[in-house]
């Protein structure tokens, strides 16, 4: 009766404690999930951020005599095909933080090539509007590097979590799924370096 | 190829070679923290008292680095991470502000917490280094440029912020190893209990031992050391966090 006893009480704690790790896990991968949605909210805010900017930006720049309207109707129509792309939230898997990447990098570029040509007009530059715009235009490309930094930074916390055992076991049963990150182009998503 | 250069620095400084270490701060905390020895010893601490005045009522934290070089950093990546590094600003309220100062580079830049974004713009930050801290920096007149630029950040922030913190801290949940313990030990006694005598008798016996435990968990609550010695009232950063927002220039 005793000994079996201390048998019973050893094998119930050993299946509590698996069963607290198994929830504690489960428990740690939603919020490291949570962590990451949120992180991704962010960095939605502050592309959209960017977007917003745009059509004042370009009714700035359309204000001056004879402008390059080339470079303006590249923004406008990398602006558009980049709001097309639209990411779902709880998925982020590689290959949708891929597509939405390439097509704002294209945007990024599109505006890194109208800041230069707006340097060559001199009566743009003097204006206090576009000066303003310029600020705000730098500090957005700031704003996006940080969140993309941020949003590795919990991918990866997340990413080497639910690879980890006894975690990788009922990862993908449960549907947590590997995501994606931003990936250091060389040149191609560089931010466009606006100099005073 | 410029850009391939950089791009490539850039995949280096995220492995962490060729970092530039972030300063000490100063024990107890300053908000005014000058490494290069530009401002004099009465021109700190009035700037100084001046912030702590301002962190005492509002809670909004505004920092100010002063360094020789930046080290070939970038100055807003450098300053970024420094101002996350030291969680300038309320946690919740992320209320920091950071100017750093890069003395030798002539660069300075306004790293603003999520918190201040909507009171002091990139637009706002922009216009108080063309013309605020530029004009007196190229005169070397350091103190008036940052008396002057901390009173328009002062002035913009007015009213964002009060200070409202509670004294005492918080408790967090029990962590998930006490409860294993606790559960093991209503099961040792549920188990021992029935053997030696009566249910009740056992759970009667378990009884004294929660009471320890509870004791144990609120003495060890404690009050943190913020007190306040020689009349500074800065009890240090905590919290903040940023994101990206700002400006920067050099003059």
């Amino acid at each position: 009766m005793k000994r079996s006893n201390i048998i019973l009480l050893v094998i119930g704690a050993a299946l509590l404690l698996l069963v607290f790790n198994g929830c504690g896990s489960y428990n740690n991968m939603v919020t490291k999930q949570e962590t990451v949605s949120s992180s991704w909210a962010q960095v939605e805010n502050v592309y959209q951020r960017r977007s917003d900017l745009i059509p004042n930006l370009v009714s700035t720049v359309k204000g001056v005599a004879n402008f390059e309207q080339k470079t303006l109707t590249d923004v406008i129509n990398a602006r558009a095909s980049a709001s097309q792309i639209k990411v779902d939230a709880s998925r982020l898997s590689p290959a949708q933080i891929e597509k939405f990447q390439a097509s704002q990098g294209e945007l990024t570029q599109a505006l890194g090539r109208l800041m230069v040509v707006a340097e060559q007009y001199p009566q743009l530059k003097a204006t206090e509007n576009f000066m303003e715009l310029q600020s705000q235009l730098e500090g957005t490309e700031n704003r996006i590097a940080v969140e993309r930094g941020k949003f590795n930074e919990v991918v990866k916390d997340y990413n080497s979590y639910i690879r980890q055992f006894p975690q990788v076991v009922f990862a993908g049963m449960l549907g947590f799924d590997k995501k994606g990150y931003f990936e250091a182009v060389a040149g191609a998503d560089k931010a466009p370096k606006v100099e005073f | 190829m410029n850009k391939l250069i950089y791009s490539f620095l850039l995949c280096f400084s995220f492995l962490g070679l060729q970092a530039k270490d972030f300063p000490k701060q100063a024990n107890p905390p300053k908000l005014v923290n000058d490494y290069s020895g530009t401002l004099n010893a009465d021109d700190l601490n009035a700037l100084e008292a001046k912030l702590e005045a301002y962190e005492d009522s509002t809670s909004t934290q505004i920092a100010i680095v002063i360094e020789n070089s930046l080290e070939g950093e970038d100055e807003f990546d450098y300053s970024q991470r420094l101002a996350e590094n030291w969680q300038i600003g309320r946690k919740g309220k992320n209320n920091g502000l950071l100017i750093y100062i890069a003395i030798e580079d002539r660069k300075i830049r306004i790293q603003n917490g999520y918190g201040l974004e909507g009171s002091i713009t990139d637009a706002l930050s922009k216009r108080i280094i063309e013309e605020v801290i530029k004009p007196n920096f190229k005169k070397r007149n350091y103190y008036t440029g940052l008396d002057e630029a901390t009173n328009y950040i002062m002035r913009a922030a007015a009213g964002e912020f009060i200070n409202d913190e509670a004294m005492g801290n918080q408790q967090g949940p029990p962590p998930m190893g006490f409860v294993i313990v606790l559960i093991l030990f209503f099961l040792f006694i549920i188990f021992f209990g029935k053997g030696g005598r009566g249910g009740r008798g056992g759970m009667l016996m378990g009884a004294p031992f929660i009471g320890t435990f509870g004791g144990g968990g609120f003495s060890s609550g404690g009050f943190s050391s913020g007190g306040s010695d020689s009349g500074s009232s800065f009890g240090g950063f905590g919290g903040g966090s940023f994101g990206g927002g700002g400006a920067g220039g050099s003059w």
